[in-house]
């Protein structure tokens, strides 16, 4: 195990690096600069700036100086906010977002298996219909358009939650809910499916003929094996929700970290690009390996070590 | 003798989109305490359906238990509730599926899944559960059982996986053993040390058994009463050697002239000539006429009346109705 998760650990320090590369390059392909403005600067006002924040270096040595703020994970002052460092923002926005997006995957996997497990217990039945009709329109309507029909909807016609912000519980919900209904759609397909699948297999037959309890045949049997292919998708969705933090954030006013990644593209900021990516692929790429640790953990059979016992 | 269990007229249907499927037509059959029936035929012929139906594990919908009556102990296993039936299951009645590759959950330790019936069903502690668990593994010639009892069911062998599902359905101590198919998907050493668990196991817990299978060789191996069944239909039952001496019956004739004898050699098998009839409309006769090499008018018209040769020995086929021996006589 320990062997497997050094393994594992290098291979995403290689990954964090890959797409920090990627990032800096395609970043300084892109015309313009963060101090390449409308109103004309002073030439020599000009050329200490980019002396400051090393602009004037060879791209060479400006990327060696990245890969060393990210060694250190000290990103330095933003350009564009002087009185801000990128780990400051980060630190304000992370918080935030991490909270809207933990919400949103626990909202997605738990409502997703319910409506999963129970379409497949009465398949081709009224509960079914329902579930995948539902399912559906989670996985057809975008989230940006949920999100408007639910700030009209429940926000300025009926009143129920507020419109935007993020500033108590009640103002979490239809974030959360516009967020989380499309992975929770794809949750619960996969887990209808899968679960049909799994509820004709001998070992359930052999369970239900112990004289089991159909709750514990169901959860105890056939749950933990139909929940493999959700665990395996679960990667990709937490790339997604990620994503769609950014879009959300912004319908919805929340102060995360979506807002300074979008800002930061717009403006040239590369210190807070840079910031913002590796911080993000960093949180990534560590789901990824939580979510291979439980895949090993439901299923005896995939080894996480490389040289066991059997 | 005690009779524990009874099973009268049985009916049991799969009502399917092309339409109902009469897969079982009307079983009668009995058990006694201690003995091993073996249930036999071809595929389709429902013996694991009528197998399945004492358990009550026909799945519903599409299956049904149309009519009849299945007598375990006194108690009719059609009637009881769900619930009732949960407390029978895994206790007085146990069942071994065909496939021990499949049989067992994957993401389970051998020993949680052995303890659990016995957790569900005895008021015992943890501890308990697990010494008892470990001598039904000794009892079924597992080597190192503490050891075993952590391990996942792919760190065994098929015929090790046969023997652990055997166990767990001997843990709880049941008087019926329903085995559908136990050495189908073994290779045939293991087989054989399969059944002599079996008979080892019926020696020393006294349990009675119901095997399902289509391997002849099996049968004569460890059966003390056979029940040959053909289209939903039980059509000869007797001992052992009632049936592979004496068959009456022209299917059972077939069956086992298309099995290999070691005593006749260079003999060409002889096969049954065509298919089994479709259930979805089974002929209203004897559904074997059409493959029956000794057929009589009557037998596509009206089903046979059981005759019975001897106390255990009945048939149901018109060749041994005493109406039909005259007849064929005066003409």
């Amino acid at each position: 195990m320990a062997a497997y998760i050094m393994k594992r650990f290098v291979l995403m320090v290689v990954t964090v690096l890959i797409i920090a590369t990627l990032t800096f390059f395609l970043m300084n392909l892109l015309p313009g600069s963060p101090l390449n403005e409308e109103r004309t600067t002073n030439e020599s006002v000009q050329q200490n700036l980019e002396a400051h924040f090393n602009l004037d270096e060879p791209l060479i040595v400006q990327y060696v100086l990245y890969l060393k703020s990210i060694a250190t994970f000290d990103f330095g002052p933003s350009i564009k906010q002087p009185t801000e460092t990128v780990n400051s923002l980060l630190g304000r926005g992370f918080p935030i977002s991490a909270e809207l997006g933990i919400w949103t995957i626990l909202t997605a996997v738990v409502s997703g298996i319910t409506l999963g497990v129970f379409a497949a217990l009465r398949h081709n039945g009224i509960i079914d219909y329902i579930a995948m009709t539902i399912a559906v329109l989670g996985i057809s309507v975008p989230n940006f358009v949920l999100a408007t029909m639910l700030i009209q909807e429940l926000a300025v016609n009926r009143g129920i939650f507020p419109a935007a912000t993020w500033n108590s519980p009640a103002h979490m919900v239809l974030p959360i809910l516009a967020l989380a209904t499309g992975p929770m759609a794809i949750i619960a397909r996969l887990t209808r499916s899968s679960m049909l699948e799994t509820l004709t297999q001998d070992y359930i037959k052999t369970a239900r003929a112990k004289g089991l309890s159909p709750v514990k045949v169901i959860v105890k049997h056939a749950l933990k094996n139909a929940l493999m292919p959700v665990v395996t998708i679960l990667g990709t969705l937490m790339a997604g929700i990620l994503t769609g933090t950014f879009v959300i954030e912004k319908i919805f006013a929340i102060p995360g970290m979506g807002k300074y990644f979008v800002q930061s593209i717009n403006q040239r900021d590369y210190p807070v690009i840079m910031g913002t990516t590796v911080f993000y692929s960093v949180f990534l790429v560590f789901m990824l390996f939580l979510v291979d640790i439980a895949y090993g953990l439901l299923d005896p059979r995939i080894k996480l070590h490389e040289k066991g016992d059997g | 003798m005690e009779k524990i269990l009874d099973i009268k007229d049985l009916h049991v249907s799969f009502v399917t989109y092309g339409g109902e499927v009469q897969a079982v037509r009307g079983v009668n059959l009995e058990l006694y305490k201690g003995e091993t029936l073996a249930i036999v035929g071809e595929s389709g012929c429902g013996k694991s359906v009528t197998a399945n139906s004492i358990m009550r594990l026909i799945p519903s919908p599409p299956g049904r238990i149309k009519k009849g009556s299945i007598h375990f102990k006194g108690e009719d296993m059609t009637k009881l509730s769900n619930k009732q039936v949960r407390k029978i299951r895994g206790v007085d009645i146990s069942m071994i599926f065909q496939d021990p590759m499949t049989a067992l959950n994957p993401t389970l330790t051998i020993g949680n899944q052995l303890t659990e019936g016995l957790k569900q069903h005895r008021k015992i502690s943890s501890k308990q559960a697990n010494d008892q668990a470990i001598d039904m593994l000794n009892l079924v010639g597992i080597p190192n059982p503490d050891e075993r009892m952590k391990q996942y069911p792919h760190q065994f062998s098929g015929g090790m996986r046969q023997r652990i599902v055997i166990a767990m359905a001997l843990i709880c101590e049941p008087e019926l053993l329903i085995a559908d198919e136990p050495t189908t998907a073994l290779d045939v050493t293991i087989q054989a040390q399969i059944l002599q668990l079996f008979q080892k196991i019926q020696r020393e817990t006294g349990v009675s058994i119901i095997l399902i299978t289509h391997d002849l060789g099996v049968v004569a191996k460890i059966a003390s009463r056979i029940a040959v069944m053909y289209a939903g239909k039980v059509i000869e039952t007797g001992t052992r050697q009632e049936i592979f001496y004496r068959p009456n019956h022209p299917y059972t004739q077939g069956l086992l002239n298309s099995v290999p004898r070691l005593d006749q050699k260079g003999e060409k098998l002889i096969p049954i000539v065509g298919t089994p009839p479709d259930l979805f409309s089974p002929p209203q006769g004897c559904p074997f006429t059409a493959r029956c090499p000794k057929a009589m008018e009557v037998c596509s018209r009206v089903y046979p009346f059981q005759t019975e040769l001897s106390e255990t020995h009945a048939v149901d086929c018109w060749l041994q109705d005493e109406r039909a021996k005259k007849y064929i006589a005066s003409t």
